[in-house]
């Protein structure tokens, strides 16, 4: 175990954020985080990285408290250098060019020569699909995905333990999305780098995943295998990895901006048919965080 | 029974909000501190990025020098043409030199360069950070264990140490060129008398003070700008408030830091 999460929580004026998180992440592994936009999972990310710290709980390393309610930004430091992090937006340094910005951090934190860190920048362009021209551009100059994309050549290129990927893909088309798939897998293949990624992309989470995690309402609502996932009986799940937004359950939509919608309430849309074999999930009670898959009702009644 | 209570209601509302605010402004205050703090204990380490401070040094200095190098002719020109306003009937010309010499020197100078520096710089370092924590960079240079303080803040901080004091020296020759031209092509006193006077009461540490007091205004430009960039808020609304903040702010310490001194020397 190299990461624990424990009864996390987090709130920004009244709205809670983070209710009670529980996440345990082994070294080596890959986990996906999923859910949906505005449940959380950046506001996660940014605790696990030390960029903020939590109202309740706390998060442990190898055993050890790196984020409680009393630590202080300063205490985090003597970790820090164990994660990386690649941010939603990238987060480039915009008055430096691309290989400044890959280059700034090996430049002070590291004794690599100069000719090294150029060989290491060309190396960490060509990982993430981009020429060693565009060195010379501006980050203004660039496209989304490709911001995203040098973002994570400067997060990968100084190798850190932990690597946070914030939609990694989200901008990409499909076959650079394969390929920074790619590279996270190639990079646990080669450095033992353990990877929590935030996806919208389910198809890439089965592929990469060694874990799934669903946060909902502030809360792990489910914790498992991407097999497990799939399995899963609880229609939310279901209905956020088949991306049936009016299919089986709909949340109000007033309702969920308001916040109000606990997952014990959702009602099955009147507005829109019932999924064929639904029907028998309608009633059912969901199972918290469902585990173990249920066996799936074999030639049951709703058929 | 009711008119007292709401007047007691009232007053202990106000003191409420006058609590709320003083608590804010010391709080901050406090923050200012411990950034200038921060600021100041990293001084060593720029000798390890020297191209950043000198590329700020010129961004920051040299790229000042035309608007500086107006102002100040025109702010010698003005106090000739003010004194001579002033001094005629009452006092000898003889004195004119000394008196323009004098205020030019001591406050004029070092004083508006300060506050039209601060418009310029704060204004630019707040807007500058105030973005890139909107942008996240503060965040992902955390991350990186890039210090922001010591490669941001740190590098402006000197330079505007270092340059203000000599654009104050420009603005100094340049003020008593604006000055010498508008004697010798408007007012009514020979350009002999007026040099001559400028002679009599003259004392080489005002010239010392003058200067050597907006290398401090020079620290408070640098770490207001930054210190309102760090607290903005966010979106484009956030960065006018921080640059607001910072040129006032500035302005405002560079007038008691100017009066500080003027009490010290005395
Ligand atoms: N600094 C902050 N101050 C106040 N509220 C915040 C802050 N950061 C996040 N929030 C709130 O926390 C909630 C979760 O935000 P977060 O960015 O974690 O969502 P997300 O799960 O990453 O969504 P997305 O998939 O769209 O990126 C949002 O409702 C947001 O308004
Ligand atoms: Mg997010």
């Amino acid at each position: 175990m190299l990461l624990k999460i424990e009864h996390l929580r987090k709130h920004f004026g009244n709205q809670i954020v983070l209710h009670d998180v529980n996440l345990v992440i082994n070294k080596g592994e890959v986990l996906c985080i999923i859910g949906q936009s505005g449940s959380g999972k950046t506001v996660l990310f940014r605790h696990i990285i030390g960029l903020m710290f939590p109202d309740g709980g706390r998060i442990l390393l190898e055993n050890e408290v790196i984020s409680s309610p009393t630590t202080k930004p300063s205490d985090f430091n003597k970790v820090r250098k164990r994660f990386g992090i690649l941010f939603q937006g990238a987060a480039l340094f915009d008055s430096m060019n691309v290989g400044e910005n890959l280059a700034f951090p090996l430049r002070e934190l590291t004794n690599f020569t100069e000719k090294e860190i150029n060989r290491k920048i060309g190396d960490s362009l060509e990982k993430v699909g981009l020429k060693e021209e565009f060195k010379t551009k501006m980050p203004s100059e660039l496209s989304g995905g490709m911001r995203s994309r040098v973002g994570l050549a400067r997060a990968i290129v100084m190798e850190p333990e932990i690597m946070l990927y914030d939609e990694p893909t989200s901008a990409l088309d499909p076959i650079m999305t394969d390929k920074v798939n790619d590279l996270i897998l190639s990079l646990r293949e080669r450095l033992n780098m353990t990877s929590i990624v935030v996806t919208h992309d389910i198809g890439s989470a089965y592929k990469i995943a060694d874990k799934m995690a669903m946060i909902h309402e502030g809360k792990i609502i489910f914790s498992g295998t991407p097999g497990e996932i799939r399995q899963s009986r609880n229609p939310y799940i279901q209905q956020f990895i088949l991306g049936q937004r009016k299919r089986v359950y709909a949340l109000d939509e007033a309702e969920t901006y308001a916040g109000k919608v606990e997952l014990g309430k959702l009602k099955p849309s009147t507005k829109t048919q019932p999924a064929v074999g639904s029907e028998n999930l309608v009633n059912k009670k969901f199972e918290m965080p469902a585990r173990k898959p249920p066996r799936l009702p074999t030639g049951g009644k709703g058929r | 029974m009711i008119y007292p209570l709401r007047l007691v209601a009232s007053v202990g509302g106000a003191a409420r909000l006058l609590a709320a605010k003083g608590y804010r402004f010391v709080l901050g205050a406090h923050q200012y501190g411990r950034l200038t703090k921060q600021t100041l204990v990293r001084f060593p380490l720029i000798v390890k990025n020297l191209n950043i401070t000198i590329s700020h040094m010129y961004t920051l200095g040299i790229e000042s020098i035309p608007l500086v190098t107006m102002i100040a002719l025109f702010l010698g020109s003005a106090t000739v043409t003010q004194a001579v306003y002033q001094m005629s009937g009452m006092i000898p010309f003889r004195y004119l030199g000394a008196l323009v010499c004098k205020t030019t020197v001591t406050e004029l100078a070092p004083v508006i360069t300060s506050m039209v520096f601060a418009g310029r710089v704060a204004t630019g370092i707040a807007a500058e950070v105030a973005c890139m924590k909107n942008s996240e960079q503060l965040d992902a240079m955390n991350v990186l264990r890039l210090d922001p303080i010591r490669y941001l803040i740190v590098p402006k901080t000197v330079a505007c140490i270092v340059m203000l004091p000599v654009l104050v020296i420009w603005a100094n020759l340049m003020a008593f060129t604006g000055a010498a031209l508008t004697v010798a092509l408007t007012v009514d006193v020979t350009m002999h008398t007026y040099l001559s006077g400028k002679k009599i009461f003259f004392d080489a540490i005002d010239v010392y003070v003058g200067v050597g007091k907006t290398a401090i205004f020079g620290a408070i430009v640098a770490i207001t700008g930054a210190y309102f960039g760090f607290t903005a808020k966010g979106g484009a609304e956030g960065v006018g408030n921080a640059t607001t903040k910072a040129v006032v702010v500035s302005a405002v310490l560079i007038l008691v830091f100017d009066f500080v001194v003027a009490i010290l020397v005395m």
